[in-house]
């Protein structure tokens, strides 16, 4: 196991620096006086230009550059981001945590749904659940992210004024703006509680429902798809057979012997399933309007704010690759081949 | 007159016959999702073929097709080199939606006299959604085209010459994976700038590394079989053997799991143009129509749901699209899947 872990960790040195090389190949498809834009930090120095292109040596050979490049990132240096403006990495810093509370609740229904909904069709196959479940998993696997938060937002904003796009209702950002109201988390909600303020955790979660369902939609509908299938395998194997004739309880063989073998196949997706919800996040986040990297990264796009868009396009990789890691490990858990093979 | 009874059952021979009645083909044509799939793509492909005949031309294609007010109609005749033209020739301006009025508040059907009404700045949303069948098409086609031949390339020379080629690519293509897709397909249209073009460029830029691992394996395959080794007794050149006898007979499967890519392909464009770094405003592209359906979500007070039309069409559009290319591959990798025929 820890050689297996060893080796899998040796991958995210090589993964950083091949992503690091494509961004720095990239950049040199600009000028060197668009590169410098990411270095600046207001319009007065628009006019010093080739001080910066000097400075930071924006003329150099790529490979110079590329050195110059990892140096300044290791001190923490990713330019300057011209849409928060501010560092790149402290918009990262503080943008994280809202991102991050929305992905984790939707990773709930994710989990949740997909895998008790997957799990009931399987053991169902053919009757009422399964058919139900089957259109539901295609419709939600078709309906692209952009789609459903527009129909979402129209119908429970426009039509019923249910939910709000945002992150936090105008009075209450007032409220928190101006009293005080102490940020332990960066966790909207849970900031909240720990300030024993009931109404804005509520408020903050009414935010969430919206996107939390739109980010959750596709991936959900994909682990139900890939749990039901590979259930549906495993109820069929010899081994399932054998352990109903030795006269044990549908509980126990439904739940010991299929399941946990048909989780194999769910962990390998976890994987993709963290891309998707990456993907997810920077359109999710751009329909309603909520704060966090994923607005963040498509406004800066939109802005050519180059700077900005790297950072989190190192900041995905790298989460990604530390993701993949962690699903590597979980497979050797359930998995004892992979860990002993 | 006593003719000979004619046959009751005539055994058809021809490859096509015996592709018809094939084991896999069987399984397809007996499961109905596969043929809902079946009957929506194609329903896309009619409608990408004929938008230029079913919609009001705007004034700018009419100019560059050579057609006044008075020949209006002329490019419905396939007499005319007009038709010709425009289908095969399809000026770019023929891409921009028309508008109907500069209006910057969205019109219903009834007001703006076109059939679905009109976005934000008049833009025909009917011409916008048909047209924009024949950017999905073009766009799916020619990023499969684009991905598929990098993807050969790079997995084919892999696996042939193996070694530290192989891992030196293969490594590479980890690394292209580890990135999510529209973040680095973000990161390429914003160094490249907004078109139809970059963005092609763009997605190809994330789709090949699926292809070139699907391409490797086939060949590491095929490689071990016999008829290699004796290709290589009798003394080919190794990219000869590559190419002549192996890649023929390592491309079927991988075709046909990239032609059913079209749908996400055509999905990651909407979403990437949705974002605002697709093809230029007022191109024919679903993914733009929604993005203007965004400032449209309220009505006026009292009529919340005045602008429906500019988020239902575009939507649905898209929804339908991707819907029927999942079914499709949805059936075809049950067909494909080997462990089902056993």
């Amino acid at each position: 196991m820890f050689t297996f872990i060893l080796r899998r960790l040796m991958m995210l040195p090589l993964v950083f620096f091949g992503v690091t090389i494509i961004i720095v190949l990239l950049m040199q498809l600009l000028t060197p006086a668009q590169r410098a834009a990411a270095y600046i930090r207001s319009e007065n120095q628009a006019n010093q230009i080739p001080e910066i292109i000097r400075q930071y040596r924006l003329d150099e050979p790529w490979y110079v550059q590329y050195g110059l490049w990892i140096g300044r990132l290791a001190d923490g240096d990713l330019g300057y981001s011209r849409t928060t403006n501010e560092p790149v990495l402290t918009t990262l810093r503080k943008r994280l945590p809202t991102t991050a509370e929305l992905a984790l609740l939707a990773i709930l229904p994710v989990v949740g749904v997909g895998i008790f909904l997957g799990t009931m069709a399987a053991l169902n196959r053919d009757g009422v659940i399964d058919q139900v479940v089957r259109v539901l998993s295609i419709f939600g696997w078709s309906i692209p992210t952009f789609v459903m938060g527009i129909w979402l937002l129209v119908i429970f904003y426009g039509l019923l004024g249910w939910f709000q796009p945002g992150r936090i209702s105008t009075e209450f950002a007032i409220q928190m703006a101006t009293g005080d109201f102490r940020n332990y988390t960066g966790f909207l909600t849970l900031d909240a509680l720990l300030n024993g303020r009931l109404d804005i955790a509520l408020d903050a979660l009414r935010h969430l429902v919206l996107p939390v369902i739109t980010l959750a939609t596709v991936s959900s509908a994909q682990i139900m798809r890939v749990m039901r299938s590979s259930l549906l395998d495993a109820l069929s194997e010899d081994y399932v057979r054998t352990a109903r004739a030795k006269g044990l309880r549908a509980r126990v063989v439904n739940r010991k012997h299929a399941r946990r073998n048909a989780l194999i196949p769910v962990i390998t997706l976890s994987g993709f399933v963290l891309i998707g919800l990456i993907n997810g996040v920077v359109i999710t986040e751009t329909i309603f309007n909520y704060p966090g990297l994923g607005q963040w990264a498509a406004r800066a796009a939109l802005n050519l704010d180059y700077a900005s868009v790297l950072g989190f396009a190192i900041f995905t990789a790298v989460t990604v690759v530390a993701a993949n890691l962690l699903v590597d490990v979980l497979y050797g858990i359930v998995d004892p081949r992979i860990r002993y093979g | 007159m006593d003719a000979a009874p004619a046959p009751k059952f005539v055994e058809r021979k021809t490859a096509l016959g015996r592709w018809w009645q094939s084991k896999s083909l069987r399984r397809f044509r007996r499961n109905p999702l596969a043929i809902v799939g079946l009957v929506i793509v194609a329903s896309f492909v009619v409608i990408a073929t004929i938008a230029p005949l079913v919609t009001p031309l705007g004034r700018s294609c009419m100019r560059d097709l050579g057609l006044t007010a008075a020949t209006a109609d002329a490019h419905r005749d396939v007499r005319n080199a007009a038709f010709w033209q425009l289908m095969f020739r399809t000026p770019d301006s023929c891409y921009m939606m028309p508008r109907a009025g500069f209006s910057p508040i969205p019109q219903s059907a009834e007001a703006s006299g076109t059939l679905l009404g009109t976005t934000s700045q008049g833009y025909d949303i009917y011409y916008g959604l048909m047209w924009g069948a024949r950017t999905a098409f073009r766009i799916g086609v020619l990023v499969v085209g684009i991905g598929l031949t990098v993807g050969i390339l790079i997995g084919a020379t892999a696996a042939y010459l193996g070694g530290w080629v192989d891992n030196v690519l293969m490594r590479f293509t980890d690394v292209v994976i580890a990135v999510p897709a529209l973040v680095l397909a973000l990161v390429i249209v914003m160094v490249l700038g907004n078109s139809i073009v970059n963005l092609m460029i763009a997605i190809a830029a994330v789709a090949w590394p699926s292809y070139a691992r699907l391409v490797r394996g086939e060949v590491l395959r095929i490689k071990q079989l016999e008829y290699v080794t004796g290709a290589q007794a009798m003394g080919r050149r190794s990219f000869g053997i590559v190419f002549r006898h192996i890649l023929p007979n390592a491309i079927g499967p991988v075709l046909i799991v990239a032609s059913l890519d079209i749908g996400s392909i055509v999905l990651t464009a909407a979403a990437l143009s949705f974002l605002g770094l697709g093809p230029e405003l007022g191109y024919t592209d679903w993914g733009q129509m929604i993005s203007f359906a965004r400032n449209w979500i309220l009505g006026p007070p009292g009529q919340p749901l005045a602008y429906w039309y500019t988020s239902f069409w575009p939507g649905l559009t898209i929804v339908m699209f991707v819907l029927g290319w999942n079914l499709l591959g949805d059936a075809f990798r049950d067909v494909l899947d080997v462990r089902g025929h056993v």
